[in-house]
């Protein structure tokens, strides 16, 4: 089957490919090999050629060796029996319709012939940039591209009402038989443009390079790669830029030649025409190829899941809107319907596991007073207790799904969910109560989206949510000792151990070159993961964010520093950290996304560090509070000096090691002091510091690095005298 | 005595065993029936004569002598046994590699020669691998430091096999710690007979590691240089359509085989067949045209670079030469039976001997000189044309043949799954990864009288296919199984599992890859080290999910191969058990013990069906070791945890 797309995209090649020869050979003769040629407004000349050649065009003639490679390039069409294989051909096809499709429209713009009204024709450098960011960090979670009109007004209104439903940029390409879907969705009265996420881009198939020749500026752009970086700009495409195109109707070759263009950059192709085949076999693109959906209500869901698009909108039945777009929505106290925990209550969120007769799936029980049973503005104890069920559920997974609650209960609109375990913080705004938001939806939320994400080893979830004082307090008490085991597993467990590490990239959606690098002694900077968890949520899926990282060669044991832990860095976090060391702040420390519990900062003055956790809102010794140290901290940057850890790092033998360790703390809140008490009295106690807790200060002591030293000299701290550590 | 449908499964040899019958002629298969009972202490392999006070046997059954003269028990026996197959494997295979490496050299020493570098690509790429700094030197000189590093392996005393570093590091790690990393490749050989003198090494397991060495130092040492010269001189081999089966002979033409091994010799004569004056000549004798084509491995190696005709596998050389039609058959080196001499007289054909190694009765000697190749490659071709008169039979040429598709190599996979610009394995890992295939195996190895001719190959490839097992093939197996139409892509919709179907659509490849020849199975080697490289299925080969097998093997060739695959990490399923299995010690280790050493073991079992299920098992043992998911599809051998399960649940 695929042996037909082939050949059709080789034809339509051949056709692209002739065509550009004789537009070339005709603005020879008309306007001479000199003739400048451009796009308007880009510093990438034809970023297509430009980033696989690696050819500044300028003129005419620096056109000819464009064409000659697509001669190169251009293969025959596979036989019908006994053929070789074709797929290395197709992709061919597929690079030489991109690079003849941009020859033919860059003349196009020489020759003045105009763009279609209404239509972009090339897109902007500056487009690019403002766009584009959105685009790789996440904000837009992907474009789409569709080609031909729908079978009808309605299927377009509705694809399109899909696409932005989900925030994806649209572009729209390729009319037949006269029409085009521009059209029909201007019959429909739909507002085409930026703003609207809607973008006409041509009537004709060439009009397609305007898109993909926008897509691979991301590569130079943003990826950083340079002119002729072929195969990094390639691969940049297919791992950042979440494109995919929706064909209506038949393919004709030429859709064919073009979609080949798009699949060899990574970018898949969903058929609504029942004649189209598939191609589901992944690997030049993340997922399958080519898909063919007839169902018009499932053609975007299909796009989502065939590029891997990180939306996913269930049908989840809650009066409010729910969608990753909202994830990083506050909710202000003005607009505070009420809240559960943070400083106002107490609040606390628990999942574990249970045998399968055990739990009722689908079960939401709701006890005590609901929202609507709530003085305005409001705070109110909360308990949210969720059971889970499964053949090839184990308990190692309870801290994973718990630590999902989080994401899960941010993506409702009106609903703010911040801190895990009996720090949860939760606000709900005064719109989502009058939509008629209640506790029974928490249930609803994590119901679903448990099975959903997790039905690979959760068969039943039930969701016990509860406002009832008493409740609360028991649930707290229950799930103190079940945290401590969790945290407890990996007690044991030293570096030298083991000889593979975990990563964790769940975060690349908000920082996309952050990567963890999770050590048995050194949990994740959220604190919700540590190594057992890495490997866990590995069994669970072996192709998501939690990866084995193989130590390989020790370069510097003291700081931390493996072989194959800086190549997988290096790797993952797109090139832009070279070297990581897991035990300093100083020298090549770990990145931060944003999720961190804790900043570590170093305190010059006193030849020290302090530790700010996130529910701190005080000042803190270096004059910056939590939530203005983060934005210097976070985004996935190499700081040294500041880093993001998990409080328990604190008490552990690796924390910052290659400075000195734990005589180095200088600061921290009274509150993270008294929580991790017991367990730092215990390392003090190992290195022979006992008394060591008391010397370190907090904000009833100091908030000013004046009075820091003060007190530091007072009790004879012992950073004081240590290594100078600048 | 067998019928020929129980001597061999191809349609071909059956309708020549029985015309051979009909001529009252002998041939393999008579004489091996002829030699039963074989010999019981040979079998398990607990004779000695290495010395003269022997020989000796030790009683199997307990009763009678428990040690040779000089004490050595069945394991000592059986092990230096067993060492000394893969010192005369490796030393083929070796051999082989090193006229290669002179050829190399000529080509490089002499513009006139009549070899030159075909592929400077590869030669550029091997030249980067090896240290060669390409700076100024031109093409000639290039050639020259490669294959003068390429020579220096044979001889090289200390040190490691350069190609060893090739493997993944995991796995090198392996062999350092075994102590089995070659030095060089002769040197290996020469411990061996070393030590299995009378009186050295009497420590079996300690035999068997100095096998293993040897072994290694032929699969990523002698081979593959063999293999990777050959790419530069004759070109690495792309796609390429071909026939397989008798039915490739063509009774109006001028029939020339070439039967044996090294492609110097066939790569020439190549060229002096299609030569214009040749064609000429073959049609001034009444001939339509002139028809080569090859048995055995030459057969292969001209297959992968030409698309020349394969007439047959081990089994069919006799039966080629009944034919009636063959006006010269000419051969080399290994794998040829000295029986061939005495058939030719029956008939008109020329049994032409070309190397100074390897003499035989009644065949006229025209030695094969590389500095005179191409003339000499006409001479033989001229007497082949010339002898077309002599036709003294009817031709007896059997309908059979099967169109296929060859020429897979380690390099053109990566274009295979992305073309130009997205050059990768990725396609393949992510078809293991997800399910789509639920592994890959070589099949590999001989022909062998004592098992069904073909049967073994084509059954087992057919149910690793089924099984949605991607299936990669060398040496007779390939032939084999390109008789039986399993090379054509379209086999792929007949007898593929659902999840390789997808796949081969997706690259328009068949499900079954050809790569060569016995030597190339060092390109199997790097196969398995680029979907190491290329992430996700594991640090090393003994992770991946792969398995191997030899169905029907025969040779020493293969027993070294067998070894040098096994340390490399890979699962492999002998048809034919090693000559061990009155040696319980030996037995344990290389069935085993070997694979906490190496991460690969080896397995014995003759039906193929059985056979291809260990594998499959073993598959799914490794893709459960990696967290992979069971088969994305369903597939009529499920995975046993599934079986079991189900069994549980009941």
């Amino acid at each position: 089957m695929s042996r037909e797309v082939i050949a059709a995209a080789i034809r339509g090649a051949h056709g692209f490919v002739e065509e550009a020869e004789a537009k070339l050979a005709e603005a020879v003769q008309a306007k001479g090999e000199d003739q400048k040629v451009e796009f308007p407004d880009t510093a990438f000349y034809l970023p297509m050629v430009y980033a696989l050649m690696g050819l500044e065009v300028k003129t005419v003639a620096d056109l000819k060796p464009v064409l000659a490679r697509c001669r190169e390039l251009l293969p025959a069409e596979p036989a019908k029996e006994l053929w070789l294989p074709y797929l290395g051909d197709g992709l061919d096809a597929g690079i030489a319709t991109l690079l003849a499709l941009e020859t033919t429209c860059a003349l196009r713009y020489m020759n003045g012939e105009p763009v279609e009204e209404g239509c972009t024709g090339f897109i902007s450098d500056t487009i690019q940039r403002e766009l584009g960011i959105q685009l790789v960090d996440g904000r837009m979670p992907g474009f789409a591209a569709i080609l031909g009109p729908a079978p009808a007004n309605e299927i377009a209104l509705h694809t399109v009402r899909e696409l932005q439903k989900r925030s994806i940029l649209t572009f729209l390409l390729c009319g037949r038989n006269g029409t085009s879907m521009k059209d029909q969705l201007i019959a429909e009265g739909v507002e085409l443009g930026w703003d609207t996420y809607i973008v006409p881009v041509g009537r004709d198939t060439q009009s397609a390079i305007y898109v993909l020749n926008w897509a691979v500026r991301a590569a130079l752009t943003f990826g950083g790669h340079k002119k002729g970086e072929w195969k990094k700009c390639l691969d940049y495409t297919r791992a950042r830029t979440f494109a995919f195109g929706i064909t209506f109707g038949p393919i004709p070759d030429d859709w064919y030649a073009v979609g080949a263009g798009a699949i060899v950059m990574g970018f898949p192709v969903i058929s609504d025409h029942e004649s189209t085949p598939e191609v589901r076999p992944t690997g030049v693109t993340t997922y399958e190829a080519l898909v063919r959906q007839t169902d018009p209500d499932q053609i975007v869901p299909t796009c989502i899941e065939v590029r891997g698009v990180k939306v996913k909108v269930e049908e989840i039945d809650i009066p409010v809107s729910y969608s990753p777009a909202f994830e990083g929505e506050r909710v202000r106290r003005e607009d505070m319907h009420v809240q559960f925990g943070g400083k106002y209550s107490r609040a606390v969120e628990l999942l574990e596991s249970a045998e399968l007769d055990e739990v009722n799936d689908g079960d939401v029980t709701v006890k005590g007073k609901d929202f609507d049973q709530v003085e305005e503005g409001g705070a109110v104890d909360l308990a949210i207790h969720v059971r889970v069920a499964g053949r090839k559920m184990k308990s190692d997974f309870e801290g994973i799904l718990e630590r999902q609650i989080h994401r899960y209960c941010n993506e409702a609109m009106g609903f703010m969910h911040t801190g895990q375990r009996h720090q949860i913080w939760c606000r709900f705004s005064k719109e989502a109560v009058k939509a008629g938001f209640r506790l029974k939806h928490i249930g609803t939320i994590l119901h679903a989206k448990l099975h959903d994400e997790y039905g690979g080893i959760v068969d039943k979830v039930a969701v016990t949510v509860t406002t009832e004082p008493e409740e609360v307090t028991a649930l707290i008490d229950h799930a103190k000792p079940i945290w401590t085991a969790r945290d407890e597993r990996v007690a044991g467990m030293t570096d030298e151990s083991v000889d593979t590490f975990y990563s964790c990239t769940l975060c690349q959606s908000f920082a996309p070159n952050h990567v963890c690098i999770i050590t048995p002694e050194r949990l994740g900077l959220c604190g919700a993961y540590n190594w057992l968890d890495g490997q866990a949520a590995y069994e669970i899926n072996p192709t998501g964010c939690n990866q084995p990282v193989p130590k390989g060669k020790c370069i510097d044991p003291v700081l931390g520093e493996w072989e194959n832990v800086n190549k997988f860095v290096h790797e993952h976090s797109n090139g832009s950290v070279d070297r990581f060391s897991a035990y300093s702040l100083m020298q090549n420390p770990m990145t931060s996304c944003g999720c961190f519990e804790c900043i570590l900062a170093i305190v010059p003055e006193a030849n020290g560090v302090m530790i700010v956790n996130r529910e701190y809102p005080g000042d803190t010794p270096i004059g910056m509070p939590f939530s203005t140290l983060a934005g210097s901290v976070g985004g996935g940057a190499q700081t040294p000096g500041f880093v993001g850890v998990g409080r328990l790092y604190l008490a552990s033998r690796k924390f910052i090691s290659a400075e000195g360790g734990l005589p180095r703390l200088t600061w921290m809140p009274k509150e993270l002091k008294e929580y991790m008490r017991e367990r730092l009295e215990k390392r003090a106690k190992v290195i022979g510091m006992e008394g060591l807790v008391d010397k370190i200060a907090d904000e009833t002591i100091a908030t000013t690095s004046e009075q820091l030293l003060e007190h530091l000299t007072k009790v004879d701290h012992p950073a004081l005298k240590m290594d100078p550590l600048l | 005595m067998k019928t020929p449908k129980q001597r061999s499964v191809d349609p071909a040899t059956v309708a020549m065993l029985e015309a051979a019958a009909s001529k009252g002629l002998a041939v393999a298969w008579d004489r091996q029936e002829a030699m039963e009972p074989q010999c019981g202490f040979g079998q398990l392999g607990i004779c000695c004569r290495n010395c003269t006070m022997g020989p000796c046997r030790i009683d199997p059954f307990g009763e009678g002598p428990a040690a040779g003269i000089c004490g050595a028990d069945a394991d000592i026996i059986a092990a230096r046994n067993l060492v000394r197959m893969i010192a005369g494997g490796a030393a083929a295979h070796s051999d082989h590699g090193r006229d290669i490496a002179h050829t190399l050299l000529m080509a490089a020493e002499d513009e006139k020669c009549d070899y030159q570098v075909k592929d400077e690509a590869k030669l550029r790429a091997l030249a980067e691998e090896l240290g060669v700094k390409a700076d100024g030197k031109d093409l000639r000189q290039i050639a020259r430091a490669v294959a003068e590093i390429a020579f220096g392996q044979f001889g090289q005393q200390h040190g490691e096999v350069v190609f060893a570093a090739r493997a993944p590091a995991d796995q090198q790690k392996r062999w350092q710690r075994a102590r089995v990393m070659p030095r060089g490749v002769d040197r290996e050989i020469v411990e061996i007979m070393h030590r299995t003198h009378i009186g050295v090494d009497n420590d079996p397991v300690n035999i068997i590691l100095q096998g293993v060495r040897a072994s290694l130092g032929d699969g990523w040492g002698g081979s593959m240089i063999a293999t990777d010269l050959s790419d530069v001189l004759f070109r690495t081999p792309e796609w390429v359509r071909g026939r397989a089966n008798l039915g490739v002979l063509e009774p109006a033409n001028v029939n020339i085989i070439v039967h044996g091994h090294e492609p110097t010799l066939s790569e020439m004569i190549v060229a002096a067949a299609q030569d214009k004056e040749m064609v000429e000549l073959a049609k001034s004798q009444g001939a339509k045209g002139i028809t080569l084509s090859g048995i055995c491995c030459t057969a292969n190696e001209i297959l992968m670079r030409h698309g020349i005709p394969v007439a047959g596998n081990f089994l069919q050389q006799e039966l080629a030469v009944t034919t009636g039609v063959v006006d010269a058959m000419i051969v080399d080196v290994q794998c040829i039976f000295p029986a061939l001499g005495a058939l030719s007289q029956k008939f008109h054909t020329k049994f032409i001997s070309t190397s100074p190694k390897a003499k035989f009765p009644f065949a006229e000697h025209i030695e094969f000189e590389e500095s005179r190749a191409l003339e000499i490659a006409k001479r033989i071709v001229r007497a082949a044309i010339e002898n077309f008169p002599n036709r003294k039979t009817e031709p007896c040429v059997p309908g059979h043949s099967n169109p296929l598709v060859a020429g897979f190599t380690a390099e053109n996979i990566y274009a295979m799954l992305g073309g130009r610009y997205r050059p990768s394995y990725r396609p393949l890992n992510d078809a293991i990864m997800s399910g789509r295939l639920r592994g890959v195996a070589g099949v590999v190895g001989c022909n062998n009288p004592k098992h069904r001719h073909d049967y073994g190959h084509t059954e087992m490839t057919k149910e690793l296919i089924r099984n949605d097992v991607l299936v990669a093939v060398t040496g007779c197996t390939a032939v084999a199984d390109a008789k039986a139409g399993l090379m054509c892509p379209e086999a792929a919709m007949e007898y593929a599992g659902r999840g390789l179907q997808e796949v081969c659509r997706a690259v328009g490849a068949p499900p079954v890859l050809h790569l060569g020849s016995c030597v190339d199975n060092s390109r199997i080697l790097v196969v398995l080290s680029n979907m190491v490289k290329e992430g996700g299925l594991g640090e090393s080969i003994a992770d991946l999910p792969v398995a191997g097998a030899a169905p029907e093997w025969m040779s020493e060739k293969a027993v070294s191969i067998g070894f040098y695959v096994v340390a490399s990490g890979v699962f492999t399923v002998l048809g034919e058990p090693l000559p061990v299995q009155g040696a319980p010690r030996v037995t344990r280790f290389v069935c085993e013990d070997m694979e906490e050493l190496f991460g690969g073991k080896f397995a014995f079992e003759a039906d193929p069906i059985k056979a291809a299920r260990l594998m499959i098992d073993h598959i799914d043992a490794k893709r459960s070791a990696l967290h992979l998911p069971g088969p994305m599809y369903e597939v009529p051998y499920a995975p046993r945890t599934a079986v079991e399960e189900a069994r549980a649940a009941e």
